[in-house]
């Protein structure tokens, strides 16, 4: 690995752990100061499709990750309008990560925030976010793939940023038929700007340095290449360093905040969305980021997302500092079927059903 | 396998492009030198932190927003 690709991937993972931290000082919710599942979550809530008052709000983080990304490419060249990778099915993935997620209590990246700040509840969550990696990597193995993408029209490329900006216009309107929470952690928010600004330099950062959270683990245990791995590193040791300065470090499993201890739940919530993410290719930041780049296959999965947060609270599946709900429990068990059901479906040989003379079997 | 086959892993999602190549390398002798076609920034840059990190020499051209990776022994 060149010292320039590592420097690179390293000062991206630092600046992005600090960012997570002070977004914190600046007044979003503890130990989420970047969280794309509660993010997408909050935006839910904030456009109405889902009821749960205390999560409403139109974080302009992600609109900003989408954006930065957006604008980066467009300057580097990278951008380029692509889709037709199974999208319907990435909608669907989309939806069983955000379950699997909404169960933890975070995305991925929330997950180094909780560890970097003393959550014990994440130590378990990491657990099982390694082992759906590991489930997914064996599909991968053996020839997992939701197939391949083609370069469609530009102006499918700019549909989701464009999206992002409608939500940016939205919060900064706050016309009568947008939700914002009066309480609880949809009410904690960083000021728009620092939230915008922070979220752009996020985007750009991340589609720069390609920082995923799955591909740390899932390329070491496919090729044994720890690129990735650093920058998931220097994201926690960033994070650490900040949260014992600022004093919001904590050891203990009880009383973190936006969390829960229910252990089995965490490890197999974010186990769902290990393999769920390791199916898509890219851990929901990762794919918000491409979305904003012109994969709409990606696009597909964040739209999943919004969907599946929507679904989520709507039937009660979210978990809470209570704990999980019996409803939580059975969707993120039926989720985790969905995904094993779409790995073996994906990897097997494929049956196409003809008009006459029975079934085929090609590749 | 004969020289100069041609891995086709454009529109592929991560990590599907640096599977199919490590596949094509594999363990034993392989034909080389072998050309890749890949058709995102991020599926080239992995591409050749692979092949250099497996000791291998490459080179990657830039063709009509497309990149043409051909891999050789360490020279």
């Amino acid at each position: 690995m060149g010292i320039l690709e590592k420097s690179k991937i390293i000062i991206s993972g630092i600046l992005v752990g600090l960012l997570g931290v002070l977004l914190v000082r600046f007044g979003n919710p503890a130990n989420m100061g970047v969280c794309v599942a509660c993010f997408v979550r909050d935006i839910s809530g904030g456009l109405g499709f889902h009821r749960a008052e205390v999560v409403q709000y139109l974080r302009p983080e992600v609109s900003g990750f989408i954006i930065g990304a957006f604008i980066i490419s467009m300057f580097s060249g990278e951008f380029r309008a692509r889709g037709g990778s199974s999208p319907l099915l990435r909608f669907l993935i989309g939806m069983a990560v955000m379950i699997g997620a909404l169960v933890f209590l975070g995305c991925p990246l929330r997950m180094v925030l909780r560890l970097a700040a003393g959550d014990f509840n994440a130590v378990i969550g990491l657990l099982g976010f390694i082992f759906g990696i590991f489930v997914g990597v064996q599909f991968l193995k053996r020839g997992f793939s939701l197939g391949r993408s083609q370069r469609i029209h530009n102006g499918n490329g700019i549909a989701i940023p464009g999206l992002a900006l409608v939500l940016l216009i939205l919060v900064i309107v706050a016309p009568a038929f947008i939700f914002f929470s009066a309480s609880g952690p949809g009410f904690a928010r960083a000021p728009f700007l620092i939230s915008l600004g922070a979220g752009v330099l996020i985007g750009v950062l991340v589609q720069r340095s390609r920082l995923c959270q799955i591909g740390c683990f899932r390329d070491m245990m496919l090729i044994g290449d720890s690129h990735l791995l650093y920058g998931s590193l220097a994201i926690f040791a960033a994070a650490l360093v900040g949260n014992l300065v600022l004093g919001y470090f904590n050891p203990g499993f009880v009383d973190q905040p936006v969390a829960h201890t229910a252990g089995l739940w965490n490890f197999i919530g974010l186990a769902v969305v290990g393999l769920g993410a390791t199916l898509l290719g890219g851990c929901p930041i990762r794919q918000t980021i491409l979305a904003g780049e012109g994969d709409t296959d990606a696009g597909m999965t964040f739209l999943g997302l919004l969907f599946g947060a929507a679904v989520a609270h709507n039937f009660g599946l979210a978990a809470s500092p209570a704990g999980v709900s019996q409803a939580g429990q059975a969707g993120v068990l039926l989720s985790a079927v969905f995904l094993l059901v779409v790995g073996f479906a994906f990897t097997v040989p494929q049956i196409s059903f003809v008009r006459k003379g029975g079934v085929t079997l090609d590749r | 396998m004969t020289a100069n086959v041609n891995l086709d892993v454009r529109g592929l999602s991560c990590p599907e492009p640096v599977i199919r190549t490590k596949n094509a390398l594999g363990t034993g002798q392989p034909a080389l030198p072998l050309t890749v076609v890949a058709d995102s920034f991020v599926a080239a840059e992995n591409i050749r932190r692979l092949v250099t990190g497996m000791g291998f020499s490459c080179q990657t051209r830039e063709d009509n927003s497309e990149f043409v990776i051909t891999i050789d022994k360490e020279v």
